[in-house]
Protein backbone atom coordinates (compact mmCIF):
# COMPACT_ATOMS: atom_id res chain seq x y z
CA UNK A 1 0.00 0.00 0.00
CA UNK A 2 1.61 3.76 -0.86
CA UNK A 3 1.55 6.55 1.22
CA UNK A 4 -1.95 7.95 -0.84
CA UNK A 5 -3.77 4.79 -0.66
CA UNK A 6 -2.69 5.02 3.54
CA UNK A 7 -3.82 8.30 3.82
CA UNK A 8 -6.87 7.68 2.12
CA UNK A 9 -7.90 4.90 4.26
CA UNK A 10 -6.92 6.77 7.19
CA UNK A 11 -8.44 10.09 6.38
CA UNK A 12 -12.03 7.82 5.83
CA UNK A 13 -11.44 6.33 9.14
CA UNK A 14 -10.84 8.92 11.17
CA UNK A 15 -14.18 11.00 9.41
CA UNK A 16 -15.90 7.74 10.28
CA UNK A 17 -14.47 7.91 14.07
CA UNK A 18 -15.26 11.66 14.69
CA UNK A 19 -17.93 12.38 17.09
CA UNK A 20 -20.95 13.64 15.15
CA UNK A 21 -23.05 16.62 16.03
CA UNK A 22 -26.57 15.89 16.84
CA UNK A 23 -28.45 17.83 14.26
CA UNK A 24 -32.20 17.92 15.48
CA UNK A 25 -31.20 19.60 18.85
CA UNK A 26 -28.96 22.03 16.97
CA UNK A 27 -31.06 22.89 14.38
CA UNK A 28 -33.98 23.24 17.23
CA UNK A 29 -32.03 25.85 19.16
CA UNK A 30 -31.04 27.56 16.09
CA UNK A 31 -34.83 27.84 15.16
CA UNK A 32 -36.32 29.63 18.40
CA UNK A 33 -32.94 31.51 19.00
CA UNK A 34 -33.22 32.95 15.36
CA UNK A 35 -36.88 33.39 15.50
CA UNK A 36 -36.80 35.29 18.94
CA UNK A 37 -34.15 37.66 17.66
CA UNK A 38 -36.16 38.30 14.67
CA UNK A 39 -39.58 38.82 17.44
CA UNK A 40 -37.71 41.20 18.94
CA UNK A 41 -36.55 43.58 16.07
CA UNK A 42 -40.46 43.09 14.61
CA UNK A 43 -41.21 44.76 18.47
CA UNK A 44 -39.21 47.18 18.33
CA UNK A 45 -40.20 48.22 14.63
CA UNK A 46 -43.70 47.92 16.40
CA UNK A 47 -42.98 50.12 19.14
CA UNK A 48 -41.12 53.16 16.83
CA UNK A 49 -44.33 53.06 14.82
CA UNK A 50 -46.48 53.76 17.95
CA UNK A 51 -44.19 56.01 19.16
CA UNK A 52 -42.96 58.22 16.30
CA UNK A 53 -46.10 58.16 13.85
CA UNK A 54 -44.48 60.78 11.99
CA UNK A 55 -41.35 58.92 10.56
CA UNK A 56 -41.45 56.91 7.19
CA UNK A 57 -41.17 53.53 7.34
CA UNK A 58 -37.61 53.69 5.59
CA UNK A 59 -36.38 55.50 8.37
CA UNK A 60 -38.21 53.34 10.97
CA UNK A 61 -36.58 49.77 9.54
CA UNK A 62 -33.41 51.97 9.29
CA UNK A 63 -33.82 52.28 13.23
CA UNK A 64 -34.77 48.79 14.05
CA UNK A 65 -30.92 47.89 12.13
CA UNK A 66 -29.17 50.00 14.16
CA UNK A 67 -30.40 49.42 17.92
CA UNK A 68 -30.60 45.65 17.02
CA UNK A 69 -26.81 46.08 15.48
CA UNK A 70 -26.35 48.08 19.03
CA UNK A 71 -27.56 45.67 21.43
CA UNK A 72 -25.97 42.67 19.57
CA UNK A 73 -22.62 44.76 19.75
CA UNK A 74 -23.12 45.99 23.56
CA UNK A 75 -24.01 41.90 24.50
CA UNK A 76 -20.68 41.10 22.60
CA UNK A 77 -18.49 43.51 25.07
CA UNK A 78 -19.92 42.15 28.14
CA UNK A 79 -19.52 38.35 27.15
CA UNK A 80 -22.78 37.30 26.55
CA UNK A 81 -22.99 36.87 22.96
CA UNK A 82 -20.51 34.22 22.72
CA UNK A 83 -22.76 32.32 25.32
CA UNK A 84 -25.67 32.76 23.06
CA UNK A 85 -23.60 31.73 19.67
CA UNK A 86 -22.11 28.27 21.40
CA UNK A 87 -25.96 27.48 22.30
CA UNK A 88 -28.15 28.46 19.12
CA UNK A 89 -24.99 28.45 16.80
CA UNK A 90 -26.59 29.55 12.92
CA UNK A 91 -29.48 30.95 14.85
CA UNK A 92 -28.17 33.69 16.31
CA UNK A 93 -25.10 34.09 13.55
CA UNK A 94 -27.83 35.06 10.39
CA UNK A 95 -29.60 37.34 11.78
CA UNK A 96 -27.93 40.82 11.62
CA UNK A 97 -27.20 40.73 15.26
CA UNK A 98 -24.30 37.63 14.33
CA UNK A 99 -22.85 40.03 11.75
CA UNK A 100 -22.39 42.68 14.89
CA UNK A 101 -20.77 40.38 16.37
CA UNK A 102 -18.32 39.07 13.93
CA UNK A 103 -17.17 43.07 13.63
CA UNK A 104 -17.14 44.14 17.45
CA UNK A 105 -15.73 40.77 18.14
CA UNK A 106 -12.00 41.28 16.03
CA UNK A 107 -12.08 44.90 17.24
CA UNK A 108 -12.45 43.93 21.09
CA UNK A 109 -9.69 40.96 20.62
CA UNK A 110 -7.19 43.07 18.42
CA UNK A 111 -7.05 46.35 20.71
CA UNK A 112 -3.79 45.37 21.74
CA UNK A 113 -2.42 46.06 18.54
CA UNK A 114 -3.82 49.70 18.41
CA UNK A 115 -6.18 52.14 16.55
CA UNK A 116 -4.88 51.40 13.21
CA UNK A 117 -3.03 48.11 13.40
CA UNK A 118 -5.29 46.56 15.86
CA UNK A 119 -8.85 47.69 15.48
CA UNK A 120 -9.07 49.16 11.61
CA UNK A 121 -7.12 46.56 10.19
CA UNK A 122 -8.46 43.44 11.95
CA UNK A 123 -12.11 44.44 12.14
CA UNK A 124 -13.45 42.70 9.20
CA UNK A 125 -11.25 39.80 8.82
CA UNK A 126 -14.25 37.48 9.68
CA UNK A 127 -17.39 40.17 7.90
CA UNK A 128 -14.71 40.64 5.33
CA UNK A 129 -16.04 38.24 3.00
CA UNK A 130 -20.11 38.77 3.47
CA UNK A 131 -19.39 42.45 2.83
CA UNK A 132 -17.56 41.52 -0.89
CA UNK A 133 -20.18 39.11 -1.66
CA UNK A 134 -22.68 41.23 -0.73
CA UNK A 135 -21.72 44.31 -2.32
CA UNK A 136 -21.13 41.66 -5.15
CA UNK A 137 -24.12 40.22 -5.46
CA UNK A 138 -25.94 43.23 -5.44
CA UNK A 139 -24.16 44.56 -8.31
CA UNK A 140 -25.04 41.50 -10.54
CA UNK A 141 -28.92 41.55 -9.46
CA UNK A 142 -29.03 45.72 -9.72
CA UNK A 143 -27.19 45.03 -13.47
CA UNK A 144 -30.04 42.10 -14.01
CA UNK A 145 -32.97 44.65 -12.90
CA UNK A 146 -31.24 47.27 -15.30
CA UNK A 147 -31.77 44.75 -18.06
CA UNK A 148 -35.04 44.11 -17.60
CA UNK A 149 -36.14 47.21 -17.12
CA UNK A 150 -35.23 48.43 -20.45
CA UNK A 151 -37.51 46.12 -22.12
CA UNK B 1 12.91 1.55 11.20
CA UNK B 2 15.19 4.29 10.81
CA UNK B 3 16.52 6.32 13.82
CA UNK B 4 18.42 5.68 17.18
CA UNK B 5 17.26 5.81 20.47
CA UNK B 6 19.54 8.02 22.40
CA UNK B 7 20.78 5.91 25.79
CA UNK B 8 22.14 8.22 28.20
CA UNK B 9 24.86 6.67 30.08
CA UNK B 10 25.48 9.16 32.87
CA UNK B 11 21.45 9.53 33.30
CA UNK B 12 20.58 12.55 34.35
CA UNK B 13 18.34 14.08 37.18
CA UNK B 14 15.17 16.27 36.63
CA UNK B 15 15.89 18.22 40.40
CA UNK B 16 13.12 20.36 40.12
CA UNK B 17 9.91 20.72 38.44
CA UNK B 18 6.89 24.06 38.80
CA UNK B 19 4.07 24.72 36.67
CA UNK B 20 1.84 27.59 37.25
CA UNK B 21 -1.72 27.11 35.24
CA UNK B 22 -4.85 29.75 34.88
CA UNK B 23 -8.12 29.47 36.75
CA UNK B 24 -9.77 26.96 34.56
CA UNK B 25 -6.91 24.87 34.38
CA UNK B 26 -6.97 24.90 38.36
CA UNK B 27 -10.18 23.27 38.47
CA UNK B 28 -9.43 20.68 36.14
CA UNK B 29 -8.47 17.31 37.35
CA UNK B 30 -4.94 18.37 38.92
CA UNK B 31 -5.86 21.31 39.69
CA UNK B 32 -4.58 20.50 43.38
CA UNK B 33 -0.86 19.50 42.03
CA UNK B 34 -0.09 22.44 40.50
CA UNK B 35 2.27 24.99 42.50
CA UNK B 36 0.44 27.94 41.50
CA UNK B 37 -2.95 28.70 40.37
CA UNK B 38 -3.56 32.61 38.43
CA UNK B 39 -6.49 34.22 39.81
CA UNK B 40 -7.41 35.44 36.12
CA UNK B 41 -6.26 35.01 32.77
CA UNK B 42 -4.18 38.28 32.42
CA UNK B 43 -2.09 38.03 35.43
CA UNK B 44 -2.01 41.74 35.92
CA UNK B 45 -0.40 42.50 32.57
CA UNK B 46 -2.67 44.54 29.96
CA UNK B 47 -2.29 41.65 27.38
CA UNK B 48 -2.39 37.83 26.94
CA UNK B 49 0.70 38.05 25.20
CA UNK B 50 2.36 39.90 28.05
CA UNK B 51 0.37 37.15 30.52
CA UNK B 52 2.07 34.09 28.87
CA UNK B 53 5.35 35.91 28.73
CA UNK B 54 5.21 36.88 32.82
CA UNK B 55 3.91 33.40 33.36
CA UNK B 56 6.90 31.44 31.88
CA UNK B 57 9.44 34.18 33.86
CA UNK B 58 7.37 33.01 36.73
CA UNK B 59 7.96 29.21 36.13
CA UNK B 60 11.28 29.77 35.40
CA UNK B 61 12.42 31.31 38.62
CA UNK B 62 9.65 28.74 40.51
CA UNK B 63 11.83 26.18 39.57
CA UNK B 64 15.18 27.88 39.85
CA UNK B 65 14.11 28.03 43.63
CA UNK B 66 12.64 24.83 43.71
CA UNK B 67 15.63 23.38 43.15
CA UNK B 68 17.48 24.99 45.58
CA UNK B 69 19.86 27.16 42.71
CA UNK B 70 20.54 30.51 42.01
CA UNK B 71 19.92 31.95 38.56
CA UNK B 72 23.97 32.09 38.59
CA UNK B 73 23.96 28.37 38.09
CA UNK B 74 22.16 27.85 35.56
CA UNK B 75 24.06 27.54 32.33
CA UNK B 76 21.61 27.04 29.90
CA UNK B 77 17.57 28.00 29.60
CA UNK B 78 16.32 25.46 27.05
CA UNK B 79 12.71 27.10 26.33
CA UNK B 80 9.47 27.28 23.47
CA UNK B 81 5.86 28.04 23.54
CA UNK B 82 3.26 28.45 20.18
CA UNK B 83 3.12 31.98 19.59
CA UNK B 84 4.79 33.04 16.18
CA UNK B 85 8.61 33.53 16.41
CA UNK B 86 8.53 31.57 19.84
CA UNK B 87 8.25 35.55 21.44
CA UNK B 88 6.76 34.26 24.89
CA UNK B 89 10.19 32.45 25.03
CA UNK B 90 12.64 34.78 23.95
CA UNK B 91 11.02 37.65 25.94
CA UNK B 92 11.03 35.49 29.30
CA UNK B 93 14.75 34.79 28.82
CA UNK B 94 14.99 38.49 28.44
CA UNK B 95 14.69 38.92 31.87
CA UNK B 96 17.77 36.37 33.07
CA UNK B 97 21.14 36.33 32.69
CA UNK B 98 20.87 33.12 31.69
CA UNK B 99 22.28 31.96 27.91
CA UNK B 100 19.16 30.54 25.89
CA UNK B 101 18.36 28.15 23.35
CA UNK B 102 14.88 28.55 22.27
CA UNK B 103 13.50 24.85 20.69
CA UNK B 104 9.96 24.68 18.94
CA UNK B 105 8.21 21.36 18.84
CA UNK B 106 4.99 22.72 18.97
CA UNK B 107 3.06 20.97 21.96
CA UNK B 108 5.72 18.19 22.00
CA UNK B 109 8.15 21.24 22.94
CA UNK B 110 8.47 19.91 26.64
CA UNK B 111 9.95 16.70 25.88
CA UNK B 112 12.29 18.37 23.20
CA UNK B 113 13.48 20.79 25.50
CA UNK B 114 14.34 17.75 28.37
CA UNK B 115 15.75 15.80 25.77
CA UNK B 116 18.36 18.48 24.24
CA UNK B 117 18.98 19.41 28.27
CA UNK B 118 19.67 15.81 29.25
CA UNK B 119 21.80 15.25 26.27
CA UNK B 120 24.04 18.58 26.94
CA UNK B 121 24.11 17.63 30.59
CA UNK B 122 25.31 13.89 30.09
CA UNK B 123 27.81 14.69 27.62
CA UNK B 124 28.89 17.09 30.54
CA UNK B 125 28.88 20.22 28.66
CA UNK B 126 26.35 21.87 31.20
CA UNK B 127 25.80 21.51 34.47
CA UNK B 128 22.32 22.26 35.52
CA UNK B 129 19.58 23.29 32.37
CA UNK B 130 16.54 24.68 32.80
CA UNK B 131 14.06 23.65 30.56
CA UNK B 132 10.47 25.61 30.30
CA UNK B 133 7.26 25.36 27.74
CA UNK B 134 4.10 27.41 27.88
CA UNK B 135 1.21 28.32 26.23
CA UNK B 136 -2.03 30.65 26.53
CA UNK B 137 -5.66 29.85 25.47
CA UNK B 138 -6.33 33.60 24.58
CA UNK B 139 -3.12 33.99 22.65
CA UNK B 140 -3.24 30.50 21.00
CA UNK B 141 -6.68 31.31 19.79
CA UNK B 142 -6.20 34.52 18.45
CA UNK B 143 -3.05 33.31 16.72
CA UNK B 144 -4.76 29.97 15.44
CA UNK B 145 -8.58 30.49 15.70
CA UNK B 146 -11.56 33.34 15.71
CA UNK B 147 -12.00 36.33 18.64
CA UNK B 148 -13.15 35.02 21.56
CA UNK B 149 -16.23 36.94 21.91
CA UNK B 150 -17.24 35.62 18.36
CA UNK B 151 -20.24 33.53 19.02
CA UNK B 152 -19.71 30.54 16.96
CA UNK B 153 -19.81 26.77 18.05
CA UNK B 154 -16.37 24.58 18.08
CA UNK B 155 -16.54 21.36 16.65
CA UNK B 156 -17.05 18.30 18.25
CA UNK B 157 -13.23 17.44 17.67
CA UNK B 158 -11.75 20.44 19.00
CA UNK B 159 -9.63 20.98 22.31
CA UNK B 160 -9.07 23.20 24.53
CA UNK B 161 -5.58 25.27 24.60
CA UNK B 162 -4.08 25.40 28.20
CA UNK B 163 -3.08 28.09 30.07
CA UNK B 164 0.05 26.96 31.72
CA UNK B 165 3.69 26.35 31.75
CA UNK B 166 5.55 23.79 33.06
CA UNK B 167 9.75 23.95 34.09
CA UNK B 168 12.35 21.41 34.80
CA UNK B 169 15.56 21.67 35.93
CA UNK B 170 17.89 18.99 34.35
CA UNK B 171 21.62 18.43 36.50
CA UNK B 172 24.09 15.01 37.18
CA UNK B 173 23.84 16.59 41.05
CA UNK B 174 21.19 16.75 43.21
CA UNK B 175 18.45 14.03 43.44
CA UNK B 176 15.30 13.60 41.60
CA UNK B 177 13.66 10.96 38.51
CA UNK B 178 16.24 10.30 36.01
CA UNK B 179 16.24 10.84 32.16
CA UNK B 180 17.29 7.42 30.86
CA UNK B 181 16.64 7.24 27.11
CA UNK B 182 15.36 9.06 23.97
CA UNK B 183 14.05 8.69 20.66
CA UNK B 184 13.73 11.54 18.79
CA UNK B 185 10.75 11.91 16.15
CA UNK B 186 10.44 11.70 12.47
CA UNK B 187 8.47 14.07 10.99
CA UNK B 188 4.81 11.95 9.80
CA UNK B 189 2.12 13.60 7.72
CA UNK B 190 -0.66 11.35 7.00
CA UNK B 191 -3.01 13.70 5.01
CA UNK B 192 -5.03 14.84 7.38
CA UNK B 193 -5.65 18.76 6.83
CA UNK B 194 -8.35 19.48 9.65
CA UNK B 195 -6.90 21.80 12.27
CA UNK B 196 -10.00 21.67 14.57
CA UNK B 197 -8.75 17.83 14.42
CA UNK B 198 -5.40 17.50 15.69
CA UNK B 199 -5.92 14.49 17.60
CA UNK B 200 -6.66 12.73 14.06
CA UNK B 201 -3.06 14.27 12.79
CA UNK B 202 -1.24 13.55 15.58
CA UNK B 203 -1.55 10.30 16.62
CA UNK B 204 0.23 8.58 13.66
CA UNK B 205 3.18 10.88 14.85
CA UNK B 206 2.80 8.83 18.34
CA UNK B 207 3.03 5.53 16.40
CA UNK B 208 5.78 5.88 14.46
CA UNK B 209 7.92 7.33 17.45
CA UNK B 210 5.64 4.09 19.79
CA UNK B 211 6.92 1.87 17.24
CA UNK B 212 10.63 2.77 16.70
CA UNK B 213 11.22 3.17 20.20
CA UNK B 214 9.75 -0.21 21.36
CA UNK B 215 11.41 -1.98 18.34
CA UNK B 216 14.85 0.08 19.44
CA UNK B 217 15.19 -0.84 23.30
CA UNK B 218 13.47 -4.26 22.58
CA UNK B 219 10.44 -3.01 25.46
CA UNK B 220 6.87 -3.96 25.05
CA UNK B 221 3.95 -1.87 26.90
CA UNK B 222 4.04 -3.61 30.32
CA UNK B 223 7.53 -2.79 30.81
CA UNK B 224 6.33 0.86 31.26
CA UNK B 225 4.33 2.09 34.67
CA UNK B 226 2.63 4.61 32.49
CA UNK B 227 2.61 5.47 29.08
CA UNK B 228 1.86 9.03 28.64
CA UNK B 229 0.95 11.28 25.40
CA UNK B 230 0.63 15.34 25.01
CA UNK B 231 -2.34 16.21 23.69
CA UNK B 232 -4.17 13.37 21.25
CA UNK B 233 -7.53 14.26 23.20
CA UNK B 234 -10.08 12.08 23.62
CA UNK B 235 -10.13 10.97 19.75
CA UNK B 236 -6.42 11.12 18.78
CA UNK B 237 -5.67 8.64 21.84
CA UNK B 238 -8.49 6.37 20.91
CA UNK B 239 -7.07 6.26 17.12
CA UNK B 240 -3.40 5.60 18.37
CA UNK B 241 -5.09 2.94 20.27
CA UNK B 242 -6.66 1.50 17.17
CA UNK B 243 -3.24 2.23 14.85
CA UNK B 244 -1.04 0.19 17.73
CA UNK B 245 -3.68 -2.35 17.59
CA UNK B 246 -3.23 -2.90 14.07
CA UNK B 247 0.54 -3.53 14.50
CA UNK B 248 -0.08 -5.78 17.41
CA UNK B 249 0.76 -3.86 20.14
CA UNK B 250 -2.27 -4.03 23.04
CA UNK B 251 -2.11 -0.81 25.17
CA UNK B 252 -3.63 -1.47 28.22
CA UNK B 253 -4.63 0.78 31.32
CA UNK B 254 -1.26 2.08 32.02
CA UNK B 255 -1.25 4.29 28.75
CA UNK B 256 -2.61 8.15 29.10
CA UNK B 257 -3.08 11.16 27.58
CA UNK B 258 -2.26 14.82 29.47
CA UNK B 259 -5.12 15.98 27.15
CA UNK B 260 -7.78 13.48 27.71
CA UNK B 261 -7.56 13.85 31.69
CA UNK B 262 -6.56 17.30 31.87
CA UNK B 263 -10.61 18.71 31.83
CA UNK B 264 -13.52 17.39 33.94
CA UNK B 265 -16.52 16.77 31.87
CA UNK B 266 -18.60 19.67 32.80
CA UNK B 267 -15.96 21.68 32.01
CA UNK B 268 -16.93 21.61 28.25
CA UNK B 269 -13.77 20.97 26.52
CA UNK B 270 -15.43 18.45 23.78
CA UNK B 271 -11.86 16.56 23.12
CA UNK B 272 -9.99 17.38 25.93
CA UNK B 273 -6.78 19.92 26.52
CA UNK B 274 -4.05 20.82 24.23
CA UNK B 275 -1.08 22.99 23.81
CA UNK B 276 2.59 23.26 24.76
CA UNK B 277 1.46 24.01 28.27
CA UNK B 278 -0.98 21.01 28.94
CA UNK B 279 1.93 17.89 28.68
CA UNK B 280 3.91 20.43 30.31
CA UNK B 281 2.46 21.69 33.36
CA UNK B 282 1.06 17.67 33.86
CA UNK B 283 4.81 16.27 33.90
CA UNK B 284 5.66 19.04 36.32
CA UNK B 285 2.92 18.56 38.73
CA UNK B 286 0.91 15.32 38.75
CA UNK B 287 3.99 13.06 36.94
CA UNK B 288 6.98 14.54 38.60
CA UNK B 289 5.13 13.61 42.48
CA UNK B 290 4.03 10.60 41.59
CA UNK B 291 7.73 9.41 40.65
CA UNK B 292 9.26 10.96 43.77
CA UNK B 293 6.64 9.05 45.38
CA UNK B 294 8.23 5.91 43.54
CA UNK B 295 4.12 5.15 42.68
CA UNK B 296 5.74 5.41 39.03
CA UNK B 297 9.14 3.59 38.37
CA UNK B 298 9.55 3.33 34.97
CA UNK B 299 7.30 6.12 32.09
CA UNK B 300 7.61 6.70 29.01
CA UNK B 301 6.32 10.09 28.37
CA UNK B 302 5.76 11.48 24.56
CA UNK B 303 3.84 14.28 23.86
CA UNK B 304 3.11 14.79 20.17
CA UNK B 305 2.88 17.77 17.90
CA UNK B 306 0.96 19.35 15.25
CA UNK B 307 4.29 21.37 13.34
CA UNK B 308 1.41 23.81 11.21
CA UNK B 309 0.97 27.48 10.82
CA UNK B 310 -2.07 29.55 10.02
CA UNK B 311 -0.30 30.30 6.34
CA UNK B 312 -0.16 26.53 5.81
CA UNK B 313 -3.73 25.92 6.73
CA UNK B 314 -4.91 28.86 4.94
CA UNK B 315 -3.15 27.44 1.62
CA UNK B 316 -5.37 24.16 2.33
CA UNK B 317 -2.13 22.06 3.43
CA UNK B 318 -2.15 18.80 5.34
CA UNK B 319 -0.71 18.98 9.37
CA UNK B 320 2.49 17.17 9.56
CA UNK B 321 3.33 15.99 13.35
CA UNK B 322 5.72 14.99 15.09
CA UNK B 323 6.40 13.10 18.67
CA UNK B 324 9.55 12.80 20.87
CA UNK B 325 9.74 10.01 23.66
CA UNK B 326 11.73 10.00 26.62
CA UNK B 327 12.01 6.97 29.36
CA UNK B 328 12.08 8.71 32.69
CA UNK B 329 12.97 6.07 35.58
CA UNK B 330 12.45 7.01 39.04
Amino acid sequence: MDDKQRNEAYNQYVKAKIPKTRAWPSLFNSFWVGGVICLIGQAINDLLKLAFPMLSQQTNWTLTLIILIFIASFLTGIGVYDQIGKFAGGGSIVPITGFSNSITSPSIEFKSEGIIYGICVKMFTIAGPVIVFGVASSMVVGFIYWIISLF
Amino acid sequence: MEGVTIKLKKQPKIIGSYAIVGPKEGQGNFGTYFDYVMKNDFFGEDTFEKAERKMMENAIVGVIQKAKLQTSDIDLLISGDLLNQIISSSYAARAFKIPFLGVYGACSTMAESIAVASILVDAGFCKNVVCCTGSHFSTAERQYRFPLELGNQRPPTSQWTVTGAGSSVISLEGEGPKVTEITFGRVIDWGINDVNNMGGAMAPAARDTMLRHFKNTKTKPEDYDLILTGDLGKLGSEILIDLMEDEGIKLGTNYGDCGQMYFKRKQQTLCGASGAGCCATVFNSYIMKKLKEQQYKKILFMPTGALLSTTSTQQGDTIPCTCHAIVIEA
